[in-house]
């Protein structure tokens, strides 16, 4: 469904991403995995055309596209399709959580506000926040705004949501509620792109793994696979290092 | 206080307040609506980065904050004639307190703008909301709220700069109270009188702005906005 070859990024003549390629097919979860710095947030960043990639070919629902020449235009036709998770929420603070969910619906897709509205709150639902619809971002937990925000993403009814580590600003106990909704959306079939820290969760809920480093995508393969036949020792001593942490 | 003094203030507080409600306070409003129109404009040059424009509008702050106001009120009234442009007096004071406090507020706004975190930009544009969209809907009521404190406190500033039109025959509140203090020597009573009078103007203003701010407030869900 979604195919990228050769896709480079420089920051002021620094590589950040050296020909990354990629494909995530439909009900797929595509965990991003890797240390911090190996240009993670860049590559989805660039999937979505928040940054312009300087090389690359994508191929979205059959049709093919010049990365770099992608026009504004393009660029929005595209966007109808997928949807942002960011690490921030980034939330409108002068909407309501109902608001959030609904405003790309009303002022972009043109959709009348009752049908918004309906289509907003299922979304609410499916994250467990029906009743924070008239809540403010500000009045709302981290947990609970990350939850809108997914909530945000799901409204629009896209083909793939990139995840950039939605649970990397939370407070450790109300990291779990984040997990479990992006679980149930897995479950439900939803395709993902992830990034992420949390192993045991990537292990338990991916599909593929995609491994980067140093802006290279080391390996793009299986979950089962990428952690029971894992032979490359870069990858290896990543994993050991997080079996450390995690005590 | 003698019974001469008692009857001077009150019979010219009426006439002092009457220029004020009259001349003083449209004077301010329509010159602080005029400011906010140019702020908002070289603001948004100046976030677009326009080539050209922004420059212009870097050069206009730099002089306007880099002079007097009492000198640019004397320049436009009494220099430009010597060009040929001749304003009447209203109307010229008009034209320098909006394009001296315009310069001040566009640095207001500019940074109230720049305030509203770039992620919801971001996040506007991935539910596919385009520029102009995000603007109105979402930063702009946000850096309304952030500007709306210092933007009160500039027209509260206002309100008293414009005694500085009597310099240039504008008959407002201040030139009809020193006329009244000229006719009968009381000038402490005569300038308390006017000070008291421009301070009941400015607790009026305050008092608005509180209001103001409850109402934004809730509509911007409070005003602890959490990243
Ligand atoms: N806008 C930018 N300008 C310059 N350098 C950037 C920018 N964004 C990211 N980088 C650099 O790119 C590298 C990869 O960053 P990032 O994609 O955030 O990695 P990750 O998400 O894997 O931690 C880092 O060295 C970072 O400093
Ligand atoms: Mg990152």
């Amino acid at each position: 469904m979604l195919e990228v070859t050769g896709l480079r990024k420089a920051f002021d003549g620094n590589e950040i991403l050296k020909d990354v390629d990629l494909s995530v097919e439909k009900g797929d979860v595509l965990a991003v995995l890797g240390p911090s710095g190996g240009g993670k947030t860049t590559l989805l960043r660039c999937l979505n055309y928040l940054e312009r990639a300087d090389g690359g070919t994508m191929t979205f629902l059959g049709q093919r596209m010049d990365m770099p020449a992608v026009t504004r235009r393009q660029a929005a036709a595209y966007r109808q399709h997928t949807a942002f998770v960011f690490q921030s929420y980034n939330l409108f603070a002068n909407k309501t959580a109902l608001q959030n969910v609904t405003e790309g619906l009303i002022v972009a897709r043109k959709m009348p506000k009752a049908q918004a509205e309906q289509r907003g709150m299922a979304a609410l639902e499916r994250v467990g926040l029906a009743d924070k619809r008239d809540a403010y971002p500000s009045q709302l937990s981290g947990g609970q705004q990350q939850r809108v925000a997914i909530a945000r993403a799901v409204a629009g009814e896209p083909d793939v949501i990139f995840l950039d580590e939605p649970t990397s600003a939370l407070d450790p106990e109300l990291i779990g509620e984040v997990l479990e909704v992006i679980r149930q959306l897995a479950e439900d079939g939803m395709t993902m792109v992830i990034v992420t820290h949390e192993i045991h969760f990537a292990r338990h809920v991916s599909t593929r793994v995609l491994f980067m480093d140093e802006g290279r995508a080391l390996a793009c393969m299986p979950t089962e696979a990428f952690f029971q036949e894992q032979k490359l020792e870069r990858i290896q001593s990543f994993l050991r290092s997080l079996d450390r942490k995690e005590g | 206080m003698s019974e001469r003094v008692i009857d001077i203030l009150v019979s010219s507080f009426p006439q002092i307040l009457v220029r004020g409600l009259l001349v003083t306070i449209p004077l301010t409003l329509i010159s602080f609506a005029l400011a906010l129109v140019i702020a908002v404009l070289c603001a948004m040059i100046q976030i677009a980065d326009i080539k050209g424009l922004k420059q212009l509008v870097r050069f206009y702050i730099w002089i306007i904050r880099g002079t007097p106001l009492l000198v640019q009120l004397y320049l436009v009234f009494f220099g430009l004639p010597d060009l040929g442009i001749m304003l009447p007096a209203f109307p010229c004071a008009v034209a320098v307190f909006a394009l001296n406090e315009g310069a001040y507020c566009a640095e207001t706004v500019r940074a109230a703008i720049e305030s509203v975190p770039k992620g919801q930009l971001e996040a506007g544009y991935c539910v596919g909301m385009s520029y102009v969209q995000i603007m109105r809907r979402i930063v702009l009521p946000q850096a309304f709220r952030t500007a709306f404190p210092p933007l009160s406190n500039s027209l509260i500033s206002m309100v008293k700069d414009t005694s500085l039109a009597a310099n240039i025959t504008v008959t407002e509140m201040f030139m009809t109270a020193q006329r009244v203090a000229g006719r009968t020597y009381e000038h402490l009573a005569l300038y308390s009188e006017v000070a008291v009078i421009y301070l009941l103007f400015c607790t009026v203003i305050t008092w608005l702005q509180r209001l103001g701010e409850r109402k934004l407030n809730a509509m911007n869900g409070g005003n602890v906005i959490r990243a």
